[in-house]
């Protein structure tokens, strides 16, 4: 007779499973990586090529040579960490450069930690913020963007570069000028200066709200984190309006939206509980405005979920989930 | 609708076997009666080797205060009073009764079809004939009743809270037993209600079975004090706190009894037991049994005898089917996988379930990517991947100190894991070694 299989309960499974999440998440950001080839031309796709590619290498190679394991590049996880890494770069960036980027976010960001589930930051931010301070100069010179209709008018791309709106405005304030920043529909479509995925708050909700209904993420972590920037920036800015960026460009313009939807929520990084996402959310939008108008940057969304990834292990003893009957 | 606040999950419901009506297994040819087959101590047998027994005959008497009579099951001639292996594989002590070729009622049991409706016994009469017939919880726990209705000096009784919820895939006797035996499972709540002195029972069941539902609603207008509430479709909606939490809004801390927040929680087939009891003398000797899988051509419900084999279920409908992986006692999500298909029924035995590889399948385990999703899914509130990583590392203590006794294993954290991680599992073992190490102390 066939033996029976034993097991303890329960017997079967959601059909949840790591692979499917990650899948989800690179579905969630087909729109921006549209709107990136939309505005920047098919540099921003060979950038993402790049990055993709190479995060898959690496981390193929860092498993077959030095963990000695089964390679685990089919469950999607780097090539989230190859978009979202791209997604974090100017579209003029160097090749070569992207491939270093790659190197650090899988190495050092998540392998030497032992892999996906282990890596207490964002591999891709990892990977980026050491791009930001070995290369200042390739990593804050932007393209402008294209036309909606120019996207094949090739060889225009790389003829104009120029500062993104948070840069722009925060030399005019050094310099006590000031300028005059992208319409709000061009700032919520994304024609304007940044990186690759950052410009299209459109192309993020879409997105977004894929990973919502897909329940990848939650709402706690992008609402608390926009809303603490918008609240923060708004009472910057009616404090003196002239020193401080009017808040819906805040969230509009810079990596806020990019950070708050697909790299603050990242699951590996983020507290467990939906009241400690929500303090991680604040803590998010406080950094990110802090050193945006007093740090030297322009540009704060990348240190600032770092800092609060660093903050997760003693969020998650703080804030534990309500227990029943408590 | 109401339901519970935290946590839950929707596993596919898989109630195929609804429309079986609840049919009348044949009798085995031994019966393999256990002393232990409740919460508590194991009865004391009052019969010995080649005593001849009628049906419904006590066998074995509680001595212990947790414990319950032995009745029976069968007629027929004691062959051995032995260990003998359960479906699980362990040894208990059973008395093994050899089954005559007419079956011979005890003459005090009422075994006529009619309906006895007037309910002529005292609150404390009615308290100790469910002592005396053995009747134990059919949810799944197998608690002595009794018990439950002796309310401890300084407590009060307000609610009878019946368990009607099934909120476990596949299993439908209970939804059966509402269909076949209205009235007397009304009857049974009467009696119940009675017992405990409280003015309202209510019914909590969950939404997914429309036809119960009127049933009971329309019947439940000729009885006093019985209210039907329909429960919105979650799992675990039939766990006894989630339970108590969606009818009444109150909640049983940590460590505490129904009774703590005043209420009785009963299931609805107990409550069917307690009729047959308390008003036809019927000690407990069967039990309605769901036999279903989805690779099995006929579904069944059935009114099986206690002691009968499993392997008799098993040749009842034609074999094992060819893809059968599992045989599982109870619903896929609390249920526990049988090893030993010889072994028998006993009180409580609420299915067989039969499930294929492929449903049954189990992913290989990956590293924990911290999503969260076993605390979003755990009812109580509990962190499940924090105490996969302290019970790895050793740290029993650390998990009990996070309320890791407040788990009831209802095993929505493993449902919900995306890393297949066995958290059910490591939380078991983790709460068996606790408890050792508390006895140690």
């Amino acid at each position: 007779m066939k033996l029976l299989n034993v097991s303890g309960s329960p017997h079967v499974h959601s059909g949840e499973s790591v692979k499917r999440i990650m899948w989800d998440v690179n579905i969630a950001l087909i729109p921006l990586l549209l709107t990136a080839i939309l505005f920047f031309g098919f540099d921003a796709l060979f950038v993402c090529l790049v990055s993709v590619a190479s995060c898959l290498l690496f981390q193929w190679l860092i498993e077959k040579f030095l963990l000695k394991t089964k390679t685990t590049i089919t469950d999607g996880s780097a090539i989230v960490t190859g978009l979202l890494l791209a997604f974090n770069l100017p579209s003029n960036l160097p090749l070569w450069i992207v491939v270093i980027g790659a190197l650090v976010a899988i190495g050092i960001g998540k392998m030497s930690f032992g892999g996906l589930g282990k890596n207490p930051f964002n591999p891709a931010l990892v990977g980026r913020v050491f791009l930001l301070i070995s290369f200042p100069v390739q990593m804050t010179t932007w393209p402008r963007p294209l036309g909606i209709c120019n996207i094949f008018a090739n060889g225009a791309v790389d003829a104009t570069t120029g500062a993104t709106p948070l840069a722009a405005f925060k030399e005019a304030v050094k310099a006590g000028g000031s300028i005059d920043l992208p319409s709000l529909m061009d700032a919520f479509l994304g024609h304007m200066g940044g990186s690759l995925g950052e410009i299209s708050a459109l192309a993020i909700i879409i997105g977004g709200i894929y990973l919502l209904c897909r329940k990848v993420i939650s709402w706690h972590i992008p609402v608390s984190f926009i809303g603490t920037a918008f609240v923060f920036g708004a009472i910057l800015w009616l404090c003196n309006p002239n020193m401080y960026m009017d808040p819906v460009h805040v969230i509009l313009s810079g990596g806020i939206m990019l950070g708050a939807v697909f790299m603050a929520t990242d699951m590996v990084t983020s507290p467990m509980s939906k009241w400690g996402q929500v303090v991680f959310g604040i803590g998010c939008g406080l950094l990110t405005i802090i050193i945006r108008n007093w740090g030297s940057y322009p540009e704060g969304v990348s240190f600032a979920i770092l800092l609060m990834n660093a903050c997760v292990p003693l969020i998650n003893k703080g804030f534990k989930p309500k227990r029943f009957a408590k | 609708m109401r339901t519970f606040r935290l946590g839950g999950v929707h596993p596919e419901e898989n109630k195929i076997s609804t429309n079986a009506k609840i049919e009348v297994f044949p009798l085995p040819k031994q019966a393999v009666v256990f002393l232990n087959q409740h919460l508590g101590a194991p009865a004391t047998p009052v019969v010995a080797k080649g005593d001849a027994v009628k049906t419904g005959q006590l066998i074995a008497k509680a001595e212990a205060f947790v414990c319950a009579n032995i009745h029976s099951p069968v007629t027929g001639t004691v062959n051995k009073i032995d260990t003998m292996k359960d479906i699980f594989g362990y040894n208990k002590t059973a008395i093994v009764i050899d089954v005559a070729e007419t079956e011979e009622w005890v003459e005090t049991v009422d075994t006529t079809p009619d309906i006895k409706r007037e309910i002529t016994l005292s609150q404390k009469e009615i308290i100790d004939k469910m002592k005396e017939m053995g009747i134990v919880g059919l949810g799944g726990a197998t608690f002595p009743t009794h018990i439950k209705y002796m309310i401890p000096e300084g407590k009060k009784a307000e609610y009878l809270l019946i368990n009607a919820a099934e909120c476990e895939p596949y299993l439908t006797s209970d939804h059966r037993v509402i269909l076949d035996h209205t009235e007397e499972v009304l009857i049974g709540i009467s009696v119940l209600r009675k017992a405990l002195g409280v003015p309202k029972a209510y019914i909590g069941i969950e939404n997914n079975k429309p036809e119960p539902i009127a049933r009971l609603q329309e019947m439940a207008k000729q009885f006093e004090g019985i209210e039907v509430v329909p429960l919105k479709v979650k799992y675990p909606q039939g766990a006894e706190k989630q339970l108590i939490y969606s009818i009444t809004r109150r909640c049983v801390p940590s460590g505490k009894l129904p009774i703590d927040v005043g209420c009785v929680v009963n299931n609805i087939g107990t409550a069917f037991s307690v009729y047959e009891a308390v008003q036809k003398n019927k000690p407990l000797i069967e039990t309605i049994m769901t036999v279903t899988g989805k690779s099995l051509g006929q579904q069944h419900n059935y009114v099986v005898r206690i002691g009968t084999p499993f392997s008799d279920l098993a040749n009842a409908i034609g074999g094992l089917p060819e893809d059968t992986c599992k045989i599982i006692s109870g619903g896929t999500m609390m249920g526990k996988a049988i090893v030993n298909i010889d072994g028998p029924i006993v009180k409580g035995t609420s299915s067989m379930l039969l499930i294929s590889e492929k449903e049954a399948y189990r992913f290989e385990e990956q590293d924990c990517i911290r999503c969260g999703k076993c605390v979003k899914a755990c009812p109580m509130g509990l962190e499940p991947y924090l105490f996969s990583s302290l019970i790895n590392n050793g740290k029993f203590q650390e998990a009990a100190d996070n309320h890791l006794m407040d788990c009831m294993e209802c095993g929505c954290c493993l449902f919900s894991c995306p890393a297949h991680k066995p958290l059910t599992d490591e939380i078991r073992l983790a709460k068996t070694k606790l408890r050792q190490m508390q006895q140690k102390k």
